[in-house]
């Protein structure tokens, strides 16, 4: 058991990553990632939501009636959510500016629903906790990995550091505006996901059509 | 005939099997820029014509040589012109006083000298930088190094500010080669102009060096708004009052790209490719009908706060990018429709796009790049309507 556990919190990492492999959650992956804290602090937030509403959707799942499992589902999920956004008010108001609305999206984000639907709903509590921590953590590396890019060649610091004095401060590095808008995290989501199937080809989907031949000796 | 010897002597190492057949591309991309190349193509793009990639290619590249001279010429003659009264600093001032050459802007040879001085190390850059991309992705990849590149780095080049910082031209050919091109599968399977893709991606991560009134002549102290930046602050009839005639701008003296100020050389490059019928008549015929058509639109409803409303359609055809992305970027047979009737629809939806944006988005004075972009993006969607609207015609025919 301890072994599939250990599975459960390390396969969605790499090897079944929620944003790479399933194409999930990428408004927010687009959005929040601008700075590095940012993205930790989302990171966090959507771990524990994904998390906890596993949790109580498995506790519930046997009392819950399936044609109205996604009412049920949703109210979980938007309870935990408004508690992280109060939470994040009271304690971390500057960052909660900058999430904004993203907070209240988690509600959305399709990772929360997926794990609620797919594995919260045929599995016991604390699998359902450990699955749900670990997709949360599969979500967070990748945000932190592009808020990495983005930040750091963007404006030339990271968790709001200086690392590359820019020009505007009198430093050498031209900043690269482009990585501080969002369409630029789907270039970077998509060099990662380019990254991680070469590095693991067992991730490369069959093609849905054949290439065409152009030359011939 | 001694290197077609060599040639012949060293080519089985470098096929499959011989001892340097990894680098196959390599000996290719040479070989074929030597002689004719031995294969033929049978597929997309060019699979229904006895033209072969090559002189398609060639024929391009040689339809930009007026768009060359004429832009060499004019950033000599604009940064000779501003040195009389601004004085010049930097390395080419030294080049050419060591050489003998000077600053006369009245000498078209010293201008055009001048302005070399600003094209070569922007071609050269370019032409490594992405070439280093071009010949890795075709060594792993296994696909060979085509003349399509040398279509994409003359035109990237030509559409460069005369003094864009060449770390910068290198970021911006490799992520236009990469990203537009190579991910995709290579050239003919590019749904993006991989120029313009470049060209795109330094004008949002860079826009202190791409855009403004200062870059497009690259003298210290120096500040002239392009014609289109004029006209959206002031309207068109501002343009003639600061002392810009209408064909001034139409042959090409004034503040721009190095390779799109002059309208007449582009139209020479267009005369060369629609001879040649490299370039399909239909996407011109469309994109000048929708630009006309939509400028003509705006004219009549006017406007008391946007003065951008009353520039008519001659002069939306000689400011900016304009003629350069009609001639060489819209007429792109890969990344355009396919379809006769898509031709037309995909080049009107550029010519409508482009006024659009010049003149109902405040944020951008010019509009060729991403109404080109926009339309690379609908032309396969276009070709579907197209197909399917043409299997409907005909299953009508037939109940």
């Amino acid at each position: 058991m301890s072994q599939t556990r250990r599975q459960m919190l390390i396969d969605p990492l790499v090897d079944n990553n929620p944003i790479t492999l399933q194409v999930l959650g990428i408004c927010s992956a687009l959005a929040v990632t601008s700075s590095l804290q940012v993205a930790f602090v989302m990171s966090l937030a959507v771990t524990f939501v994904t998390a906890f509403s596993s949790m109580f959707i498995s506790m519930l799942r046997n009392h819950i009636p399936g044609s109205i499992r996604i009412i049920v589902q949703m109210v979980i999920i938007a309870s935990l959510v408004i508690l992280v956004d109060q939470v994040l008010k009271a304690y971390a108001y500057e960052i909660s500016k900058t999430l904004s609305v993203f907070v209240g999206l988690i509600i959305t984000n399709c990772i929360v629903m997926g794990r609620a639907e797919a594995f919260a709903m045929k599995n016991p509590p604390v699998a359902s906790f450990i699955d749900g921590i670990g997709n949360g953590l599969g979500y967070g590396l990748i945000l932190m990995l592009v808020g990495f890019f983005r930040e750091l060649f963007g404006a030339g610091s990271l968790f709001g550091i200086t690392i590359f004095e820019t020009v505007n401060n009198g430093g050498w590095y031209v900043p690269n505006g482009m990585l501080l808008l969002p369409p630029s995290a789907f270039f970077i989501i998509g060099l990662i996901i380019w990254a991680f199937r070469a590095w693991k080809p067992a991730q490369v989907e069959e093609r849905e059509y054949k290439i065409q031949t152009v030359e011939s000796h | 005939m001694g290197l077609r010897n060599f040639f012949d002597r060293v080519e089985p190492h470098f096929e499959r099997g011989g001892k340097y057949e990894k680098y196959f591309p390599l000996y290719e991309m040479v070989e074929s820029f030597l002689y004719t190349p031995k294969t033929v193509t049978t597929a997309a793009p060019h699979a229904r014509s006895y033209i072969d990639m090559k002189r398609i290619m060639t024929y391009v590249v040689m339809a930009t040589i007026p768009c060359i001279l004429m832009g060499m010429y004019n950033i000599g003659f604009q940064v000779n012109t501003a040195i009389e009264t601004l004085g010049a600093t930097g390395w080419r001032v030294w080049v050419l006083e060591t050489t003998g050459i000077g600053f006369n802007a009245a000498n078209p040879m010293v201008n055009i000298l001048h302005g070399a001085l600003y094209f070569l190390p922007i071609y050269i850059t370019t032409l490594v930088a992405g070439g280093i991309f071009e010949v890795i992705f075709a060594t792993i990849r296994r696909h060979e190094v085509n003349e399509g590149f040398l279509v994409t780095s003359m035109l990237y080049a030509l559409i460069m500010p005369p003094d864009a910082p060449l770390w910068q031209v290198a970021l911006g050919i490799i992520f236009g080669v990469v990203i537009g091109k190579e991910v995709f599968g290579g050239t003919g399977k590019n749904f993006l102009n991989p120029a313009l893709t470049g060209r795109a991606f330094l004008y949002f991560a860079y826009p202190q060096e791409m855009s403004g009134d200062t870059i497009w002549t690259p003298v210290d102290g120096f500040s002239g708004a392009t014609s289109l930046a004029i006209a959206a602050s002031d309207g068109y009839q501002e343009i003639v009052a600061r002392g810009t005639t209408w064909m001034d701008s139409f042959l090409g003296f004034v503040q721009g790209s190095i390779g799109e100020t002059s309208t007449l050389a582009c139209f020479i490059g267009l005369a060369f490719l629609l001879t040649t019928r490299i370039a399909n008549w239909r996407m011109i015929a469309g994109c000048l009908g929708g630009m006309i058509a939509f400028s003509t639109l705006l004219n009549l409803i006017g406007s008391d706060t946007n003065p951008m409303f009353a520039m008519p359609w001659y002069w939306h055809l000689v400011v900016g990018g304009y003629a350069f992305g009609l001639v060489f970027m819209v007429t792109e047979p890969v990344s355009g429709s396919h379809t006769n009737m898509g031709r037309f629809i995909y080049g009107a939806l550029i010519g409508f796009m482009v006024v659009m944006i010049r003149v109902i988005n405040p944020a951008f004075p010019e509009g060729m790049m991403l109404a080109i972009l926009f339309g690379n993006v609908f032309a396969p969607l276009i070709d579907h309507f197209v197909v399917q609207a043409n299997i409907r015609r005909r299953a009508r025919r037939h109940v």
